[in-house]
């Protein structure tokens, strides 16, 4: 599948923000965060910015942006309108508890509910994104159990580094969110080897014979494409990466996305508070910078059954 | 709406049987369709860098080729491919805007290109290629099964079916309803064994491909030499001619 | 409604579809010209421009049918490459710098130069078209120029195929006849991709699979149709004479040879004379009114022309004078018997197995005759003797280019026929049919005029230019025998070129040889490009100067094209055409007509647009041209034009002799006649009320037996078809050869030159027989050890479709097919990019691999890559970057061999015809630097003065829509 850099980033930022949204919706008003209300504003604005950030990113990806609102209307089949509904619906309850919390310092009653649900709904949010890879058939390295958790874990992963970097802003002593975080990085990295094992290890069960409906006299393969140059499909679906790309690539995401950022958090509980802060913005970082690579061989190494039908033998 | 229509048993299933015995990949078929549909109910079916390098189009039929077998024995198969209009077509469900959506009244399947945002999900969801992005209108395009002629009172009834069935010169392409076991096309599917695309997918495709056949062998004994006759023997150079001396033509 | 359909609603409206849009405000009918097939369209018009163009159901081409290429006229329309004014070349040819100029200073500058030619010395003007279908006009208005250098595309298309036919049976493959699809029951295809008849083809085809009809390709290649044949013989290039020629060996053992359809209909019988070295040798034994003689059951000789004798097919007659002469069928019998035709002789060379062979050889005699049709229907033969039904034998062939574009392509063709006619297959139901005008008789004539005396300044050449040789008294010779047309066409170096030979046109022309020319005059023809052969020369040549003069070596070059097509870029004087939806055409009997096996039929072309640019249709501008330098024909008494409105007024009211003219359709004032007849000025109006075509249907009586039904020969004698209603004898054994032969072995007052001798006295041979094609003979096979050849892509036509917006983007770029073992073994994988090398020189191109293919072949499409420029195409086109042409790799003169001065010609030594497909190449892996793109590449071409690139985003169609019930716009 062909990486389109606005849904890269689009799927890696918001995924960032709702992790963080989820954090600190449920951390605050059960009392595992600080009720600060400058804690409160930076760890907001970064998950504000990021999530709407994301969304907007992705409606550059679209054909006709102004029509954008439509994409609400199908939640009942379709998970790309469920996302859009959930994100939407996900920051009326996180507004009530932002301005709750920073105007009138209340994190709990009405305003902690509202930081709970704001916390529901992202999390949905993210397992929607994730959805909206696994349920297309076509595609057997999105169509497979690894892929909502690799979502979902790489949220909460991102989110929790960020928290880090926030707090570690307000002097508090985060070791126990550190620990935190370091398990999220080895959960997300575990996950995500798990998925590039299986997508290494098993292919589609389609093939050219299948289909074509041919094979009765045997081998089935392409003889000529129905046009010389590339189509819309090919553009779009035909993208191939070659196999050392491939692996260069998923080493530095390895290094940058869940090597580096667990050192650096180890730094951050150890180090003095300055170098602490600085370990963590670079932390935060890193593993930004390694998701968005994740995230680009997610679709790069995405084989779709159409190209079955232009040269592809397996999928 | 996204949601697939209610099926109701003997429900209304138009679509195509291609015939792969007989496709020679004139493409007919193909530019017939882009002829008629560039100015039907899709128009325009744009196309890009018309006249450079990397020119690309909308098209709603592709002419693909494969070989069959190996060696002498392997077989060249002309392979026109459109929408299937699928019966669980997830180019449907996974619409955002219920732009995509089949019809209840014949399973058509088809955009609607004043909700579409380009999203282009459908064709990531549709395995077989059959939608179609206008980059220029930024919708998505895709085989109306020419519902612009079908049921258009302004032809002869017997234009009333998709351009690129009429134009067909091996006629190895077959319009009809597929929901009827007793239609013509029905028979043909089940004469012929009529294949599914990918049907490991469960896409249930209403258009049917026709694999190509073999030729029965035909148990001819090789010729034996003319029975040697008095005068002479069949098969030993000159001498044969003498079994011809007391031919006698007329004219 | 329940809230949650509401909710729908609102979020989702339903589509308002309107499925009953108006189609069009107008339908015309008019004749498809994307390719030569010529099948009847209806062009729906809308707000003025073209809607749809769908095939007219009625028309007896396509009934109904259309191809890709035809499907897509809409967009050679929308063509950028349309010229759009008469152009004058202003820099260096090939640069393609030119000055727009108005008509009359074209037609002006025309005359400048034609008529002082005409004045002197006719020769010096060569007028050549190439994919026109208008030869009846531009062959007459040569004639009444006076010049004998006149001729068509046939000398490098098929002219194999129309001579060998033509010249055996009065008919011929091509598109002249075809196999009874309704009935036969076994098919053989030689060596056909796609051929003329397109569309009717493809239609029988699917026809016989329904049918249950074997159906037996026998080509090297297995795409198109050979795809969908039942069994596929992937045979090796230039050996299906062989292969043929072993399957009658097969039938001849077997005594499997139809010998009533001998007798009745052939010269099976005809006596010739045994007389080795002496002046008649091998010609037919005569009586003193110079009939044929045959030998009676009583040993006595009789005319072969009576009827009801019975007669030998073999045995020894005494001639009056006392030599011997023996049976046609008894030389025949003793050569094809001979074990060099066994299977197992000719296997190896074929490249396919004895089995099948004698497989084959089986399948043939079983259906022809174990299962013989008939079809109760009375009909009379040319003696007047009723027979109660049609018999006849279900085998049928069909053969093209794969016979006819190698140097043995005569002979192979011949054998073809020997075949059909020794199993009496000719025009009998289930065999292959004669379609009208023909059959005519065996050859046709009239013989080609040119001859000394024949040429006059001021005057016109007295007969056409071309035309059928019965022997050497018959070439058109200077007094000291050499070549009178610059082609050399009936020379000694192409005696029986019926169509000529454009291929030597440029070269000749260019080396003066037999002489200088002074215009070259082009029509339709893309010399300077993909109908040339070794094109990177054929260019220099164009441009080359003479040192002293500085002038070109071909000092004025005519063309008209109405796209930019490379040998615009190589011309003079530009007459930009019309395209074929924006003129009046006819397609004629007298040219290449439309007619079918049940019947003559001809039809027209009417102007559906009017040209948006300044263009004039090439047979109005050749007709004015005509009346201003005042040729006879195209004057009136008053020397004022005969033909104001241009060509149709020629098409409804020129005649070629009495009654007959252009059209054979309603003719005569009131327009109720049908072949013969006076002209009928509303003719035109008569076809157009007609769906632009007229079909007369032979009654079932007529059907068969053309070449021997009274019935049928007196309606074509009547119709003007024929000129008398005599039967047409099938020449097993072809006299017109052997005349040649004796020639070159020195009997006769016309001989040829001791350089053609050898060549003539070995391949004019009376019957068909098998050689290795020239340029395998000459070059060493371990060097070249491939053959290349090309094919015809279904979806393009020549060079005309790269220009055309859809059809490019199915094919844009052609690859090189090899078989996938033969690449392994040369190490070489898919995808990769190759040298390909030939005698000549070498081009780069991009292979694919595949099995179905012959292993000692490789192929590619035809004339897909272009030059850089041409087209009004972008400078970074894959038909210019990766597209390639094969030509650049075939010559048309052979490689010497062991130091000799003149190879000749690399073409049939009978006919002169183009042998493209006797190429030999060797393939090395290009190294990685030089991959990624084609070589040889040209220096681009100028854009023409208003020449606009075309638009990167078409949205062709759009406007229609406009007044569509749109569905409501929610945004
Ligand atoms: N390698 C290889 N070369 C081949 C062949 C092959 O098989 N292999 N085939 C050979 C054969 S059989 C043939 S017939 C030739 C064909 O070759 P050509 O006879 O040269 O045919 P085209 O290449 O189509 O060129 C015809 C020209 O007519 C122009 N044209 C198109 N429509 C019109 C019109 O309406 N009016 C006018 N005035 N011009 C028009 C086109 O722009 C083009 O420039 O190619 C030969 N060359
Ligand atoms: N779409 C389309 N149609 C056309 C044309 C076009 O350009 N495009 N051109 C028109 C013209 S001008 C012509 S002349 C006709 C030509 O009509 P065809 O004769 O069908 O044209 P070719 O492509 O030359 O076909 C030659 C075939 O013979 C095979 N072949 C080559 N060598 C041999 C051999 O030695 N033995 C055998 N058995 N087969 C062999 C080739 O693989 C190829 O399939 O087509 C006409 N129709
Ligand atoms: S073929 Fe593709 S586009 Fe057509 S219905 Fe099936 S899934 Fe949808
Ligand atoms: S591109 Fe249009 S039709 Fe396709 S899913 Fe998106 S909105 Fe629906
Ligand atoms: S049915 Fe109509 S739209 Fe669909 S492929 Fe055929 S011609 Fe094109
Ligand atoms: S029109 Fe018919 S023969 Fe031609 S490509 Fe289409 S299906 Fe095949
Ligand atoms: S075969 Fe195709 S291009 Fe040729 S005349 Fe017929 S429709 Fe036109
Ligand atoms: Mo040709």
């Amino acid at each position: 599948m062909h990486p389109a850099l606005s849904i890269v980033f689009f799927t890696t930022a918001s995924g960032a923000g709702f992790g963080l949204l989820l954090l600190i919706g449920l951390g605050v008003p059960l009392g595992l965060l600080p009720p600060d209300p400058l804690f409160g504003f930076t760890a907001l604005l970064f998950a504000f910015v990021l999530s709407a950030g994301g969304l907007a990113s992705s409606a550059l990806h679209l054909g006709r942006p102004e029509r954008a609102w439509r994409a609400f209307s199908q939640w009942r089949s379709s998970w790309l309108s469920r996302e859009g509904v959930l994100s939407v619906a996900t920051f009326f309850p996180a507004a009530v508890f932002a301005i709750g919390w920073l105007l009138f310092g209340a994190t709990s009653g009405i305003v902690g509910l509202c930081g709970i649900l704001a916390a529901i709904l992202a999390a949905g949010t993210v397992y929607c994104t994730g959805m909206i890879y696994a349920s297309l058939k076509p595609i057997h390295q999105w169509h497979n159990r690894w892929v909502v958790p690799n979502y979902l874990a790489l949220a909460l992963m991102s989110g929790l580094l960020l928290l880090d970097l926030v707090l570690n802003l307000w002097v508090f002593w985060p070791v126990s969110a550190e620990i935190l975080t370091l398990l999220a990085i080895l959960v997300a990295w575990c996950l995500k080897e798990a998925y590039w094992r299986f997508i290494d290890t098993t292919s589609a069960p389609s093939s050219v014979a299948s289909a074509t409906g041919l094979g009765a006299r045997g081998r089935v393969r392409m003889l000529e494409p129905p046009h010389t140059e590339e189509n819309f499909l090919l553009k779009e679906m035909g993208f191939r990466i070659a196999r050392k790309h491939r692996v260069r690539l998923r080493l530095i995401a390895r290094i940058v996305g869940f090597l580096a950022p667990g050192f650096l958090s180890l730094i951050a509980v150890i180090a003095s508070p300055g170098l602490g802060t600085i370990a963590a913005a670079l932390a935060v970082i890193s593993a930004g910078l390694g998701v968005v690579i994740e995230r680009w061989l997610f679709f790069a190494e995405a084989k779709h059954r159409v190209t079955l039908y232009y040269g592809a033998e397996v999928v | 709406m996204t949601d697939l229509p209610a099926v109701q048993p003997g429900q209304k299933k138009l679509g195509l049987v291609i015939d792969l015995d007989l496709c020679v990949g004139c493409h007919g078929c193909a530019t017939a369709c882009k002829e008629w549909n560039t100015g039907g109910h899709m128009a325009p079916l744009t196309d890009f860098n018309a006249y450079g390098d990397g020119a690309w189009g909308v098209w709603f039929n592709r002419i693909h080729s494969f070989e069959e077998g190996d060696g002498a024995d392997a077989r060249t198969v002309h392979f026109p491919k459109s929408c299937l209009h699928c019966e669980e077509p997830a180019c449907v469900s996974v619409c955002p805007t219920g732009a995509s959506y089949k019809r209840a009244e014949d399973g058509i399947v088809l955009v609607n290109e004043s909700l579409c945002i380009g999203c282009k999900l459908c064709s990531w969801a549709c395995p077989y290629g059959a939608r179609e992005f206008d980059a220029d209108a930024g919708v998505m395009k895709k085989c109306t099964l020419c519902i612009d002629r079908i049921y258009n009172e302004n032809l002869a009834p017997e234009d009333r079916q998709p351009a690129c069935v009429i134009v067909c010169p091996t006629k190895a392409r077959f319009f009809g309803d597929l929901g009827d076991p007793n239609s013509a096309v029905s028979e043909l599917v089940a004469a012929r064994g009529g294949k599914d695309l990918m049907p490991e997918l469960g896409y249930r495709p209403t258009n049917k491909y026709l694999p190509p056949r073999r030729a029965k062998p035909v148990a001819v004994p090789v010729l034996a030499p003319a029975a040697a006759c008095a005068t002479g023997g069949a098969d030993d150079g000159g001498n044969a001619l003498l079994r011809w001396v007391d031919r006698l033509l007329s004219r | 409604m329940s809230f949650l359909q509401r909710w729908h609603q609102y979020w989702t409206p339903r589509e308002t579809i309107d499925t009953s849009p108006k189609v069009s405000d107008e339908v015309k009918y008019t004749t498809c010209y994307m390719c030569a097939c010529r099948c009847g369209i209806k062009v729906h018009l809308k707000d003025g421009g073209i809607r749809f163009i769908e095939g007219n159901p009625n028309h007896p081409v396509n009934r109904g049918v259309i191809c890709g290429k035809g499907a897509s006229g809409i967009m050679q329309q929308q063509s950028p490459a349309k010229l759009r004014k008469p152009l004058m070349r202003v820099g260096e040819r090939g640069a393609g710098e030119f000055r727009e100029i108005e008509w009359e200073e074209a037609i002006e500058t025309a005359l400048r130069w034609l008529a002082p030619i005409r004045e002197t010395d006719p020769k010096k003007l060569a007028f050549f078209t190439g994919r026109d279908q208008s030869q009846s006009l531009t062959g007459f208005w040569a004639t009444q120029f006076g010049t004998p250098n006149f001729a068509a595309h046939g000398g490098f298309c098929s002219v194999n195929m129309a001579a060998a036919g033509l010249y055996t049976l009065g008919g011929s493959f091509w598109e002249f006849g075809e196999p009874d699809w309704e009935r036969t029951n076994l098919f053989l295809m030689f060596g056909v991709a796609e051929d003329h008849d397109s569309n009717p083809i493809k239609t029988a085809l699917s026809g016989l699979k329904k049918r249950g009809a074997k159906f037996i390709s026998i080509n090297p290649v297995r795409t198109g149709y050979s795809a969908i044949a039942d069994e596929w013989i992937g045979i090796r290039p230039g050996t299906d004479g062989l292969f043929v020629l072993s399957l009658v060996h097969e039938l001849l053992r077997a005594d499997k040879v139809d010998f009533a359809y001998l007798g009745r209909y052939t010269n099976a019988a005809w006596l010739v004379i045994q007389a080795p070295g002496e002046a008649d040798h091998g010609l037919f034994a005569r009586n003193d009114a110079g009939e044929p003689l045959v030998l009676d059951a009583q040993g006595g000789l009789t005319s072969a022309l009576k009827t009801d004798v019975d007669v030998r097919v073999v045995g020894e007659a005494k001639l009056a004078d006392g030599r011997r002469a023996v049976p046609v069928f008894q030389l025949l019998a003793e050569r094809y018997l001979d074990p060099v035709y066994a299977p197992d002789a000719v296997a190896a060379t074929c490249g396919i197995t004895a089995e099948r062979i004698r497989g084959i050889a089986a399948e043939i005699a079983s259906v022809a005759f174990d299962q013989e049709i008939e079809i109760a229907q009375p009909w009379t033969d040319w003696a007047g003797r009723p027979h109660a039904t049609m018999r006849g034998r279900p085998v049928s062939i069909h053969a093209m280019r794969g016979i006819s574009a190698h140097s043995n392509g005569f002979q192979t063709c011949r054998a073809l026929h020997l075949l059909q006619i020794l199993i009496g297959t000719i025009d009998v139901p289930g065999g292959w049919r004669y379609k009208s005008p023909y059959p005519k008789p065996a050859p046709p004539g009239p013989k080609p005029a040119g001859k000394p005396g024949q040429v006059t300044p001021g005057k016109p050449l007295g007969g056409a230019p071309l035309g059928f040789v019965m022997g050497p008294e018959d070439l058109i010779l200077e007094a000291d025998g050499t070549p009178v047309r610059i082609d050399k066409a009936f020379s000694w170096e192409a005696p029986i070129a019926a169509h000529g030979l454009m291929q030597l046109l440029i070269r000749n022309a260019w080396k003066g040889d037999p002489y200088k020319i002074d215009t070259l005059f082009m029509y339709m023809a893309n010399m300077a490009w993909n109908s040339s052969m070794n094109t990177a020369e054929t260019l220099r040549m164009l441009t080359d100067k003479d040192p002293e003069t500085g002038e070109y070596k071909i000092p004025r070059i005519i063309y008209s094209d109405a796209y930019y097509s490379e040998t615009v870029a190589y011309s003079d004087l530009i007459l930009p055409d019309t395209t074929y939806l924006e003129r009046w055409d006819c397609i004629s009997l007298l040219d290449r007509p439309i007619g079918g096996t049940d019947g003559p039929a001809d039809s027209i072309r009417q102007p559906i647009l009017t040209p948006d640019r300044d263009v004039r249709p090439f047979q109005d501008v050749l007709i004015e041209l005509g009346a201003r330098l005042g040729l006879p024909a195209f004057v009136n008494a008053d020397g004022g034009p005969r033909f104001p409105a241009g060509y149709k007024d020629y098409i409804a009211m020129h005649e070629r002799a009495p009654g007959i003219g252009p059209l054979a359709g309603f003719r005569g004032e009131d327009g109720n006649l049908a072949g013969k007849g006076a002209p009928n000025p509303q003719q035109l109006e008569r076809y157009v009320a007609s769906g632009c075509f007229w079909k007369h249907q032979l009654p079932p009586e007529q059907l068969y037996y053309k070449h021997a039904n009274k019935a049928y020969l007196e309606t074509a004698t009547a119709m003007g078809m024929i000129g008398a209603p005599e039967p047409i004898i099938m020449q097993l054994y072809l006299e017109p050869l052997q005349k040649f032969r004796l020639a070159a072995q020195g009997h006769g007052a016309i001989v040829p030159p001791e350089k053609d001798r050898a060549r003539i006295a070995t391949h004019f041979d009376p019957l068909p027989f098998w050689y290795p094609p020239f340029e395998e003979a000459r070059i060493d096979p371990s060097a070249f050890p491939l053959h290349a050849i090309t094919q015809r892509p279904m979806q393009m036509y020549h060079s005309w479709h790269s220009q055309n917006a859809w059809l490019r983007q199915i094919l844009g770029q052609n690859r090189l097919f090899m078989n996938r073992v033969t690449a392994r073994g040369l190490g070489l994988a898919d995808d990769d990019w190759v040298w390909v090398s030939s005698h000549a020189s070498r081009i780069e191109a991009q292979i694919k691999l595949m099995d179905g293919v012959n292993p000692d072949t490789v192929w590619t499409w035809n004339a897909i890559g272009k030059r850089s420029g041409a087209w009004n195409l972008a400078a970074d086109s894959p038909e210019f970057q990766r597209g390639f042409l094969l030509n650049h790799l075939i010559t048309e003169i052979l490689p010497d061999k062991d130091g000799e001065t003149e190879p000749g010609p690399n073409a049939d030594p009978v006919t002169g015809q183009a042998a493209w497909y006797d190429l030999r190449v060797r393939i090395e892996k290009v190294r990685p630097a030089e991959a990624g793109h084609t070589e040889p590449r040209f220096a681009t071409l100028h854009a023409l003065p208003s020449g606009k690139p075309g638009p990167d985003i078409l949205r062709y169609g759009a406007r229609f829509q406009e007044d569509r019930q749109q569905p409501e716009r929610v945004r």
